[in-house]
């Protein structure tokens, strides 16, 4: 059964693609979900933000229906994941985190397997298969073992895999991850090429950037739980606008710093070394009164300038808490692993 | 899911081992290799020291007499790549792949244990041809022999079901190899592999004699003519009806292992 692309565009006001109730799971003592809502509607891109081991990979693996959830139910294309995982895994397509592509096989017979499996038939899994080895840039390399693939090569050929049956939905767990620049600018292009054609999606990332580029909607996860939610404009509001970012000569004169940036920008920090962040109100106009601030109060600047909130803004700002705070304390609980895989 | 898809499902998920059975010969050299030092250690350098049959017992008796158990202990060995492999394909998610695909979820297993017989078979002929080397001869007819060499087969697949279930059950391929060990190496020894029975301590007898691979290593060995003359008429009911013992056996252990391998296969990535 092949879907046409986009066939499952929906008109407006039908009911999401991707529906989740309450979705709670725990492994022993540890809480990995913790009752988390979410609606995709028909041809959108959800991102769901967080650092490792927050549970956004469970969510997907509960949605692509290789886990059950202990509370809470989930629909996709309007089929319960719980009741009738056999008919939602013909609706998906899953790109997981580490490359699920077989080392020993070309990355022609990766495809044509995937094909055989959604039971295509012979000769449309092969031709499947070498049409996404053009679409995704890997003809010339179609016909080697995997094992000599690059690392993005390797996540193109996973995400051609999860294409193989033209599946309307997509999960995507941080396609990105471990990926050059330029591998990762690749699978940006390649995938707003899929929204385009009216895939739904809901794809898991670390980075701010990401979400921001590739998704309609953000949802940010943190120990299983949806902290904040909006457009990527809105959780930028939520975690206020550019970041002043000075870094004094003088470390003495830390605390004058700190006085001083207070009254430049909200919720003044500092490393304590020599650099101190400020939420700034007004952009380009703070920038300027701080050179003259600091001029005017004899405090030597070794660099200044503004930046944009970064995933750890948007979590010190949501959380309290910077992301490799959370991963610390993770590791010292010994908990992260177990979560995410 | 309807027969015919379990089927195709298995034949493309066997395609892909045998595919890499192709692509990394070294696994196959390494499989056949230790059993080649098996043949050359006990035909030449233990051989000497175990006498089987009568007082007309040579040397070239006990090589006959030895084939067979090293024929078993190989397919036995050749199991645990099911279950290497399976632990594999888990940790790299490629088991992930196959259970986000709206295949038949039995196939999996079913495929990886069908290219287990194909990679039995070629270890077979291998060790066969070893055999020959040094002087092991099939004195019974061609369809004994084909008798003895399918049984072999059939108590190896059942053995790879149970490899495929410890494969679905620990987290690493390397933990597979050791925990597979545990259980293989008194089921291979504690038998008449490599010696006569009536050799082992009389506590260990009974065990032995209810071992499968015994009664593998006993009906190949009947079929392939090689119970060296003068050996005195086993005792036990598995070793007097080893083909029925072995058949019975396999069997059992199918309809145990299948489900419960694929209940794990089920569970095994839902963590």
């Amino acid at each position: 059964m092949i879907y046409a692309t986009g066939a499952s565009r929906q008109e407006v006001g039908a009911p999401p693609v991707i529906q989740a109730r309450g979705l709670a799971k725990r492994y022993g003592k540890v809480v990995a979900l913790d009752g988390v809502d979410l609606d995709v509607p028909a041809g959108t891109v959800l991102g769901l933000l967080g650092p490792n081991g927050a549970g956004k990979t469970t969510i997907v693996r509960i949605l692509a229906t290789l886990l059950k959830a202990d509370e809470g139910m989930a629909t996709v294309a309007g089929i319960d994941v719980r009741d009738d995982p056999r008919e939602v895994r013909r609706h998906i397509g899953l790109s997981g985190q580490y490359a699920a592509v077989d080392e020993y096989l070309t990355g022609f017979e990766n495809l044509d397997m995937i094909g055989r499996l959604y039971h295509l038939g012979r000769k449309h899994s092969r031709n499947r298969a070498r049409e996404l080895l053009a679409q995704f840039d890997l003809e010339d390399a179609g016909d080697r073992p995997t094992r000599t693939y690059s690392g993005g090569m390797r996540r193109r050929l996973d995400l051609a895999g999860a294409l193989v049956a033209h599946p309307p939905v997509l999960f995507l767990d941080e396609p990105t991850t471990g990926l050059d620049p330029r591998g990762r600018i690749q699978m940006w292009e390649v995938i707003r090429t899929l929204v385009a054609e009216g895939v739904t999606l809901l794809l898991t990332t670390q980075y701010l950037e990401e979400a921001d580029i590739l998704a309609d909607e953000i949802v940010v996860i943190d120990h299983g739980k949806a902290i904040a939610r909006g457009t990527a404009d809105q959780l930028k509001l939520q975690v206020g606008g550019e970041r002043l970012e000075v870094t004094i000569r003088d470390r003495a004169r830390l605390t004058d710093a700190e006085q001083l940036m207070a009254g430049l920008g909200s919720s003044p920090q500092n490393d304590l070394e020599r650099r101190i962040l400020a939420v700034s109100a007004d952009g380009v106009a703070t920038l300027s009164a701080a050179l003259h601030a600091f001029e005017d109060a004899g405090i030597e600047l070794d660099d200044v300038g503004l930046r944009r909130p970064t995933l750890d803004d948007a979590f010190l700002a949501l959380t309290g808490r910077t992301t490799e705070e959370i991963d610390a304390a993770k590791d010292a609980t010994g908990t992260k692993g177990q979560v995410e895989r | 899911m309807k027969v015919p898809y379990v089927l195709a499902d298995a034949a493309v998920v066997a395609k892909r081992n045998i595919i890499k059975i192709k692509r990394v010969p070294d696994l196959l050299v390494f499989t056949t290799l230790s059993p080649i030092m098996f043949v050359l250690l006990f035909a030449y350098v233990f051989g000497g020291a175990i006498n089987v049959g009568g007082s007309a017992a040579s040397s070239q008796a006990y090589r006959e007499f030895l084939i067979a158990g090293i024929f078993a202990q190989t397919v036995i060995f050749g199991a645990t790549i099911t279950g290497a492999g399976l632990a594999e394909d888990v940790k790299k998610g490629v088991i992930d792949r196959f259970r986000s695909l709206p295949m038949a979820p039995s196939a999996v297993l079913t495929g990886r244990t069908l290219s287990d017989v194909v990679n039995n078979i070629i270890v077979l002929v291998v060790m066969s041809l070893t055999g020959l080397l040094v002087g092991w001869r099939i004195h019974g007819t061609f369809w004994e022999a084909a008798a003895g060499y399918g049984l072999l087969l059939v108590f190896a697949y059942a053995i790879s079901w149970i490899m495929a279930w410890i494969g679905m059950l620990v987290p690493s391929p390397e933990v597979v190899n050791n925990a597979s060990f545990i259980v293989i190496f008194p089921l291979t020894f504690v038998a008449n592999t490599f010696v006569p029975l009536e050799t082992l301590p009389a506590a260990l007898q009974p065990f032995a004699e209810w071992n499968p691979v015994s009664a593998v290593t006993q009906a190949a060995r009947e079929l392939f003519g090689n119970i060296p003359p003068g050996t005195p008429a086993p005792t036990a009911w598995p070793l007097l009806h080893p083909e029925v013992y072995t058949l019975i056996w396999t069997v059992v252990t199918l309809a145990v292992f299948i489900p419960i391998a694929n209940a794990q296969y089920r569970r095994s990535t839902s963590r």
